[in-house]
C-alpha cells in the first residue's frame, strides 16, 4: 500500500505537468488558425454538454501535420538540429570526460570542492552566462583582443553569429550535465580492477579502453542523453550566439507562433519535434532500466 | 520606478493596506521614452509605474493574443494593432478620463484611423518612417563621393552592398518593413497583398543577403553609433539617437538619416490598454499623463521621434521640430506610404521568404 503511494506521486507529477500539457498542444495542433483570442479554432464550450464536446471534436483534423509534409524547410530545420545536436553533444563528451575522469582520480578531500567548482556557474543566470560569450567571442571581443594581442592571427575572428559560436555554448552550458554523470560512474570505479589488467600485461592505455572506459559507460549513455535532448530544442543559444544561417526547430517554432501567429501550425511543429526525442528517451530509459538490473 | 521601499516601508509604518497603492504597467518599445517622465508619473500621480520592454511587434502581438499578459498600457503599431482590435484584445478608452485627448493632432489621427476607426482604442504615441542610417565617412571611402546614400539603391543595389560589406550593413529582422522597401525599389505597389508580387522581393532580397551582418531591431543604434558599422536601414528615430550618440562621444563618426527618396514607409506607434487590463483607471492616467504637451515634448526631445500631440509642439526644441528628418516637410510626407495588415495565408508567404531570405533554406 505505501509502496504504491510512493510510484503515485512521480505518476501524478508526470499527469499534471507532462500529459496534460501535451493534450492541450496537441488539441491545438489539431485545430484551424484564427483572429481573435487566443488565435485558434474551434474552442471547448463545455457549457453545451456532451453536444458540445462532439461539436468540438468533430472540427479537429491533422491538416496542419500534412502541411508539415509540404514544405522542405520542417524537415530540413529537424535534420539540422538532430546535426548540430549530435555534435555539440560529441564535443561536450570529448570536453567532459578527461574532466571528469581527473576529478575521480583527484585526492579524496579535494573533491568536494571540484565537484562544487562544476556546480558554481549555475549560481549565476544561464542568460547571462550565454551574454557573456557575445562580449567574449564578438568581432571586437577579448578572445579576438587577445589573439591580435599575442600575434596568433592578424585579423580578427568572426566566431559570434556562426555554428562555431552554438557550439561553443552549448558545450559551455551542458558541461556539467555531462561531467556529473560520468564523474559518478568512474568514482564508483574500483581502482584494483585496473591493476589488475596491468599486472596481467596491460598497457595503460588499453587497461582505459578495456576496463575504464566500459565501466563508465552508463555514465557516459546518461551524459549524453542529458546534453542531446535539451539541445535539440534549444532556443536561446541559437538566437544569441547562432547567425541567421544557423537552423534550428526552436527558431522554426518562435517563428511560427510569433511571426505567424499560426499556434495550430506551431504545435504540430512541437509534437512532431516531441515524437523525435521520444525515441531516444525511450533507448535511455531501457538503457538505466538494464544499468539497475545489472547492479541488481 | 519600481516599487518604491521608502514608500512600501512608509505604508507599513502606517499601517494602510499596500493594495490601496495603485499601480500601471506598462509595455513599451526599448529605449523609447524619457526615463525621467516615469519617476515624474510616480510623482505627480501617486500611482506605482511598472516599466517593461520588448523590441519587436511580434513579441507584444503574441502576448496580446494570449491574453493575461497582466499589463494596463502597450504600444503595437499601426497593421498590428489593427489585426488585434479585431482579435478582441484591446478595450475602447473612455474619453471622460482622458482630458487631454484635445492636445492630439488631427494630421495624424487622420492617418492613423485607418488602423483604428474613429481612434476609439488608442492614441498616437510617436510616429516616424524607415530609412537609411549612414556613416557618411565610411560609405564614402567604399563608393565614393557620389554614394547614393539617400537612395534604395544604396541597400538593394548588390554592387553598392559588395562595397559595403567590410564596414557592416544591418537590416531590420522584420519582413513588414523590408518587403516593402524592397517592393517600392522594385517600382511595385509597397502594400501588395499579393503573394506573386510579393515574391518578386525574394531575388532582390537573397542578392544582397551575403553583405548583411546581421538582421536586428535594436543593436544598430549602438553599433552605428560606434562606428562598428556604417549602414543600418532601421526607424528613423533609432539612427537619430545613434547620430546624437556618436556626437556626445566626439568619436569621429558623423550619421545621417535619409527617407528613402523613392519613397518612405511611415509608421504609427499607438498606446492601448488590453481589454483584460488590471488596472484601467492607472492606464487611463497614464495615457492622460503622457498627452500632457510638456511631457510629450520630453519624451519627443529625448528620443527624436515625432508625435501625434499638437500642443506638445510648441515645447519641441529646435533639434526635433526643425529637423525635416522627424517632422517632414510637405512634399516629403506625400512621398510617405502606409501598409496594411497582411491576412494569415499572405503572412504566411511573407514569413517563408524572410526564413528562407535569412538562412537560405
Amino acid at each position: 500500500m505505501r509502496k504504491s503511494l510512493v510510484y503515485l506521486i512521480p505518476f501524478l507529477w508526470l499527469l499534471a505537468l507532462f500529459f496534460v500539457p501535451f493534450l492541450i498542444v496537441f488539441k491545438i495542433s489539431l485545430s484551424d488558425i484564427a483572429l481573435a483570442r487566443p488565435p485558434y479554432m474551434p474552442q471547448l464550450d463545455l457549457s453545451e454538454g456532451l453536444a458540445g464536446i462532439r461539436a468540438f471534436l468533430s472540427e479537429l483534423d491533422f491538416e496542419n501535420f500534412v502541411f508539415l509534409t509540404t514544405d522542405s524547410l520542417y524537415w530540413k530545420a529537424y535534420l539540422s538540429s538532430l546535426r548540430i545536436a549530435l555534435i555539440a553533444t560529441f564535443l561536450t563528451l570529448l570536453v567532459g570526460y578527461p574532466i571528469a575522469y581527473g576529478m575521480a582520480r583527484a585526492p579524496h578531500h579535494w573533491r568536494p570542492t571540484l565537484l562544487m567548482l562544476v556546480i558554481l556557474p549555475f549560481w549565476t543566470s544561464f542568460l547571462i552566462r550565454v551574454y557573456a560569450w557575445m562580449g567574449i567571442l564578438g568581432q571586437e571581443g577579448y578572445l579576438n583582443q587577445v589573439l591580435l594581442w599575442t600575434g596568433l592571427i592578424s585579423e580578427p575572428l568572426s566566431i559570434l553569429n556562426t555554428n562555431t559560436a552554438v557550439y561553443i555554448g552549448v558545450v559551455y552550458t551542458y558541461l556539467p550535465f555531462m561531467i556529473l554523470p560520468i564523474y559518478a560512474a568512474l568514482e564508483r570505479l574500483d581502482i584494483s580492477l585496473i591493476e589488475a589488467a596491468e599486472d596481467l600485461g596491460c598497457s595503460r592505455t588499453s587497461a582505459f579502453w578495456l576496463v575504464t572506459f566500459p565501466l563508465s559507460r552508463p555514465g557516459v549513455t546518461a551524459g549524453c542523453f542529458l546534453v542531446f535532448i535539451p539541445t535539440i530544442g534549444e532556443f536561446v543559444i541559437p538566437s544569441l550566439l547562432g547567425g541567421s544561417k544557423t537552423l534550428m526547430i526552436g527558431k522554426v517554432l518562435w517563428e511560427e507562433f510569433f511571426s505567424n501567429r499560426d499556434w495550430p501550425v506551431a504545435s504540430a511543429v512541437a509534437v512532431v519535434l516531441l515524437l523525435i526525442l521520444i525515441v531516444p528517451i525511450i533507448f535511455f530509459q531501457k538503457n538505466q532500466q538494464r544499468q539497475a538490473e545489472a547492479d541488481a | 520606478m519600481k516599487f518604491n521601499l521608502l514608500t512600501a516601508t512608509a505604508i507599513l509604518a502606517l499601517g494602510t493596506s499596500a493594495a490601496l497603492a495603485q499601480e500601471v504597467r506598462v509595455y513599451n518599445w526599448s529605449d523609447y521614452i524619457d526615463e525621467s517622465l516615469l519617476e515624474k508619473f510616480e510623482q505627480d500621480t501617486g500611482i506605482d509605474l511598472i516599466y517593461d520592454v520588448f523590441d519587436s511587434n511580434e513579441v507584444l502581438e503574441t502576448k496580446m493574443l494570449a491574453g493575461g499578459s497582466g499589463y494596463d498600457v502597450v504600444v503595437p503599431s499601426g497593421t498590428f494593432l489593427q489585426r488585434q482590435i479585431s482579435a478582441g484584445a484591446f478595450q475602447k478608452l473612455d474619453m471622460s478620463k482622458l482630458p487631454n485627448h484635445d492636445n492630439m493632432w488631427d494630421v495624424v489621427e487622420k492617418r492613423t484611423d485607418s488602423y483604428d476607426p474613429g481612434n476609439e482604442y488608442s492614441i498616437n504615441y510617436m510616429w516616424g518612417t524607415t530609412g537609411i542610417g549612414a556613416n557618411v565617412g565610411k560609405v564614402e571611402e567604399a563608393l565614393g563621393p557620389d554614394a547614393p546614400i539617400g537612395s534604395l539603391d544604396l541597400i538593394f543595389n548588390p554592387e553598392n552592398m559588395e562595397k559595403l560589406a567590410d564596414c557592416g550593413v544591418f537590416f531590420l529582422d522584420a519582413p513588414t518593413e523590408m518587403i516593402p522597401a524592397a517592393l517600392k525599389y522594385l517600382g511595385e505597389d509597397p502594400d501588395s497583398q499579393d503573394p506573386d508580387v510579393i515574391a518578386k522581393t525574394e531575388p532582390v532580397l537573397t542578392a544582397v543577403r551575403p553583405y548583411v551582418k546581421k538582421f536586428d531591431n535594436s543593436e544598430y543604434i549602438n553599433a552605428l553609433a560606434n562606428g562598428e558599422i556604417c549602414v543600418a536601414f532601421g526607424w528613423s528615430g533609432d539612427i537619430l539617437q545613434a547620430r546624437d550618440r556618436a556626437a556626445e562621444a566626439d568619436n569621429g563618426v558623423e550619421i545621417v538619416y535619409n527617407a528613402p527618396s523613392e519613397g518612405a514607409l511611415m509608421w504609427f506607434d499607438q498606446m492601448a490598454i488590453p481589454v483584460d487590463a488590471p488596472n484601467p483607471d492607472a492606464a487611463h492616467a497614464f495615457l492622460n499623463f503622457i498627452m500632457d504637451p510638456e511631457n510629450m515634448a520630453a519624451a519627443s526631445n529625448y528620443v527624436y521621434y515625432a508625435n501625434g500631440n499638437k500642443a506638445s509642439q510648441e515645447f519641441l526644441v529646435e533639434d526635433v521640430i526643425g529637423d525635416p528628418a522627424i517632422y517632414p516637410d510637405e512634399a516629403t510626407l506625400e512621398n510617405l506610404y502606409t501598409t496594411s495588415p497582411y491576412d494569415p495565408k499572405v503572412q504566411r508567404v511573407v514569413t517563408r521568404l524572410w526564413t528562407k531570405v535569412k538562412s537560405g533554406t
